[in-house]
């Protein structure tokens, strides 16, 4: 029989071993955030990622090595996007009736998204390539990175703030929402998509499809916007 | 099943060629979406279908930001000595922007009348 270190070597190398951790890291942040009665601050991503930090770094695996298993879970966030026809389709009637209101809160809030993370960043201190490299931290991250690019941040800076921004986004929305006493669904999930993306659709999609719905149009229409316009609040500022 | 997802993919793989050849700045998978939901529009049939496996690949629409998740881990010391105040400065404006854009979708649906 071959012994424990060595089937440990073997397996460590292998897809299997880090798909199965993902799944199963994620089933316990699932739980967990189920058994709290879905409470917002117990993210499910959060605590998969943190738990499978912990275990590669206590079992000194590399990021290349745990990626080549977890690559088949990444590839599907494409597939995923395609998906949110589905949602959109159902809500077809409800989507047509907010066009206004959609467009008002898409212009709004992804203004002050990319001018509030400059001006608060500034005023702190941060200069330079990790100033522009927030810019287009509430879009999807394939958009954000290329727009990073192009006024000169850094985009491998931006995938980490794109995460944060995200994860921010999914724990604090809804209390911020029922704080403001919104009730409508429909502001509800747009306003978590065009602040926080695809994590913060994620989340909506969590609490009531509709929310789902809108939110994914909003992280879709803000990555469109933010493209168009994140060079030209940059231009003025800097 | 495999065919409502080979029907997904063929959107995306689309929607990626169409992204990458007319070289647009909306990312493949979102053209794909676009694609597809035109699909659903001129062959509502096509809809009725692939509906549930559509919907089961973002029940856990989660999951699938776990891999990137932990690729960041590892480059949270890029933020350096500016650690403390990017992360306030991310919290105040996903808070602003989250606080703007509900604000401005209530009122301005109340404006034009819009029900829920």
């Amino acid at each position: 029989m071959t012994n424990f270190p060595e089937i440990w070597t073997y397996l460590s190398q292998e897809p299997l071993l880090w798909l199965t951790a993902t799944l199963l890291a994620y089933a316990v942040g699932d739980t967990l955030f189920l058994k709290s009665g879905k409470r917002p601050y117990v993210n499910p991503v959060l605590i998969a990622v943190v738990l499978l930090a912990v275990l590669l770094w206590a079992t000194d695996v590399s990021y290349p090595t745990y990626f080549e298993g977890a690559k088949f879970v990444h590839f599907m966030l494409g597939p995923a996007t395609v998906a949110l026809a589905a949602p959109l389709y159902m809500n077809l009637d409800k989507v047509r009736t907010a066009a206004l209101p959609m467009i008002a809160a898409l212009v709004a809030g992804s203004v002050t998204a990319i001018i509030s993370v400059l001006a608060v960043a500034y005023l702190m201190g941060v200069r330079g390539e990790v100033l522009l490299s927030l810019a287009p931290k509430s879009v999807t991250a394939p958009v954000a990175l290329g727009v990073s690019e192009a006024i000169g941040g850094s985009p491998t800076l931006t995938a980490v703030l794109v995460i944060l921004t995200g994860v921010m986004g999914a724990v604090m929305g809804s209390p911020l929402l029922t704080f403001l006493g919104i009730t409508d669904w429909r502001a509800r999930g747009f306003a978590l998509g065009v602040a926080s993306h695809g994590i913060g659709t994620a989340r909506a999609f969590q609490v009531n499809e509709t929310a789902g719905a809108f939110a994914g149009i909003g992280m879709g229409l803000n990555a469109i916007l933010t493209a168009l316009i994140a060079p030209l609040i940059i231009s003025l500022f800097v | 099943m495999i065919y409502h997802l080979t029907i997904i993919l063929l959107c995306q793989l689309a929607g990626e060629f169409l992204s990458q050849s007319l070289d647009l700045i909306v990312p493949g998978p979102v053209v794909g979406m676009i694609i597809l939901l035109a699909l659903f529009l001129s062959v509502p049939k096509i809809a009725a279908a692939i509906q549930p496996t559509a919907l089961g690949l973002l029940s856990h629409l989660s999951l699938l930001f776990v891999p990137a998740g932990v690729g960041i881990v590892g480059h949270l010391d890029r933020l350096g000595s500016d650690g403390i105040p990017i992360l306030i400065a991310l919290g105040i404006s996903t808070a602003l922007a989250i606080t703007v854009a509900a604000l401005v979708f209530v009122g301005v649906n109340r404006l034009v009348g819009g029900g829920k």
